[in-house]
């Protein structure tokens, strides 16, 4: 077996940053005095006089990125997930989304794989916030190549952008060939039985799962969904009426995420049994990541569970 | 001062308090107060000092103008149209279903606004994020905002004030409209930021004290901003309601609509004025 690489999607977010600054010097990023954590301090290392750090401010970090973003230049500001999205949230709403500018929000150490740091740094409500947001693109990806990818794709974008970047290392699902678009699904595991929507570290645990289902006669088809807002319904309505049932994972809370997202627009266009995996409505504590994630139910077997119950539910 | 632009500016914004007190009262809603007292500076602004083209809002090395106390959109509109924005006409209707001319400030919509405000403290990030552009790619512009007096209670006015001074800002002035009054109180009533500009002195802003319906004072102080190698704070000391008599100094005015006998008395006020200057 070919030994799987683990890179921290922030890493990939980290890595595109000095890329892209090796091929173009009309955009700015900033911090607010996580750089270290985040990776920005990998673009800072190599292009210091364009790297702006605000301190430990984020609500100031986003109202200048907005300013920024104003004079017709692209920036991108980083900080936690729950200090960008959760502390800044209105900063957020008013100064970059009202006025539709393009400012890219990357939103690092994300969800409950934070680990040790506990529940006031583990942000599991950020997409739901984001999705609130008229015109807020939210892109959670899988792994340090889709990471890389998502970020030069979200460098042409227009519109502000949420990106969800995690702390822990997780394998490497895909390779260069892999193909990024905003806005739409992929399909990475065929099936008729049921299907599992992932997004995030869970993509990796989707894949697993369809192994384990496969040994039990179940076929399920995998779809990733990077992007959550806009919600690619089109791969998602397709499933519901080849599969009959599905099951949402996210390293988010149930309310509001990538399972509230896909339930609200299937019950309206195609009622369809819709499971959700993912943080219940309660905080994180302290631990080892990758205890945590078995502890909170975040992996393959958790999903194969729940596909049981969706296939139960079918009509 | 130029004795013919400091009488010509009297005159225009004497016109846009006519806007002002128009606007509001159509809408039935908006507050006067607080757009009277900052009218004036906004007058000088886009009349005497900024570099813009109302024929091409857009232009890419235009001054840059943040009304950090985003409600007081209706001075604001009434400067913007008076400056050949935007048709007058449009004025009365404002805060109106199908307007452009939203309660608060909405660049995407309206000719001439450069940032979306509204949410108190946020402007002054935005003017701060401006102006830290211009110096990143090499533009000249400046960048000009207003903050309220109650506005600098936020904590987010200050993240920015640090970050101004630190990153040395030059390009941005920031005036205070220190008219003493919020909706609760005045200042000293309800959480007081005195003295404001030992606190902007504090963050290493350069700062000057004015009254901010003197253009002599404003034109100087913009002068003075020039020469100075940081961030700015003027603090401007403004009247709440300033020349309308009943809405002088009231703190009820500072989110109210005339009703029409009212804004017929306030007209008639404003036009005598504009008589007698004339």
């Amino acid at each position: 077996m070919a030994e799987v690489k683990n890179v921290a999607t922030r890493v990939g977010f980290g890595t595109a940053l000095v890329e892209l600054g090796k091929k173009r010097d009309d955009f700015i990023v900033m911090d607010a005095d996580l750089a270290a954590a985040t990776q920005t301090g990998m673009f800072k290392k190599a292009f210091p006089e364009r790297f702006y750090d605000c301190g430990i401010a984020e609500q100031n970090m986003v109202g200048i990125a907005a300013g920024i973003a104003a004079t017709g230049k692209k920036v991108i500001c980083s900080s936690f997930a729950m200090f960008a999205a959760g502390r800044a949230f209105e900063q957020i709403r008013n100064s970059v989304g009202y006025p539709h500018l393009n400012v890219i929000i990357a939103a690092t150490h994300a969800g409950i794989s934070v680990g040790e740091d506990g529940a006031t740094h583990q942000c599991n409500e950020d997409i739901a916030l984001m999705r609130t947001i008229p015109g807020m693109t939210i892109i959670n990806p899988a792994d340090e190549t889709e990471a890389k990818k998502a970020v030069y794709a979200a460098m042409e974008h227009d519109g502000p952008i949420y990106m969800r970047f995690g702390r822990l290392a997780v394998p490497v699902v895909f390779d260069d060939d892999y193909k990024f678009e905003i806005g739409k699904g992929v399909e990475l595991r065929e099936g008729n039985d049921v299907t599992i929507i992932a997004t995030g570290l869970m993509v990796k645990e989707a894949l697993e799962a369809h192994d384990l289902l496969k040994a039990e006669g179940i076929n399920a088809r995998v779809i990733n969904m990077a992007t959550i807002k806009p919600l690619d319904t089109e791969i998602v309505l397709k499933a519901a009426k080849e599969t009959g049932a599905i099951v949402t994972a996210e390293e988010h809370s149930v309310i509001g995420g990538l399972g509230s997202a896909v339930s609200e627009y299937l019950s309206e266009v195609y009622p369809t049994p819709v499971v959700k995996l993912g943080v219940n409505d309660e905080f994180g504590h302290s631990g080892p990541a990758v205890k945590l994630l078995d502890e909170f139910g975040l992996r393959a077997v958790n999903i194969a569970e729940k596909v049981k119950k969706a296939i139960s539910l079918k009509k | 001062m130029d004795i013919a632009l400091k009488k010509s500016l009297e005159l225009t914004a004497q016109k846009a308090r006519i806007g002002i007190i128009k606007s509001i009262h159509s809408a039935k809603a908006g507050h006067p107060g607080g757009s009277l007292s900052c009218v004036d500076i906004l007058t000088y602004l886009y009349f005497a000092k900024m570099n813009i083209d109302p024929k091409n809002p857009q232009k890419a090395d235009r001054d840059r103008f943040v009304l950090s106390k985003g409600h007081a959109a209706p001075a604001l509109y009434a400067v913007l149209a008076e400056r050949g924005f935007f048709d007058p006409e449009l004025l009365t209707t404002l805060r109106q279903i199908g307007s452009i001319l939203q309660g608060h400030p909405d660049m995407k919509n309206i000719p001439g606004v450069d940032m979306s405000t509204g949410s108190l403290g946020q402007g002054i990030s935005a003017a701060v994020g401006m102006a830290l552009s211009a110096k990143h790619f090499g533009d000249d512009f400046k960048v000009y905002t207003v903050l309220g007096d109650g506005e600098i209670e936020e904590g987010q006015v200050w993240e920015a004030a640090m970050f101004a001074a630190n990153k040395n800002l030059s390009n941005l002035t920031a005036f205070v409209d220190y008219n003493n009054l919020q909706i609760d109180g005045t200042i000293e009533e309800v959480n007081s930021a005195m003295p404001i500009d030992k606190k902007f002195a504090a963050f290493n802003w350069h700062t000057i004290i004015i009254d901010g319906h003197d253009f002599e004072q404003i034109e100087a102080a913009l002068n003075e901003a020039e020469s100075i190698d940081k961030p700015v704070a003027i603090i401007a000391k403004t009247i709440k309601g300033k020349g309308v008599s009943y809405m002088e100094n009231a703190v009820n005015w500072h989110g109210a609509a005339p009703n029409d006998e009212l804004a017929a008395q306030a007209l008639d006020e404003i036009y005598a004025r504009l008589a007698e200057m004339e």
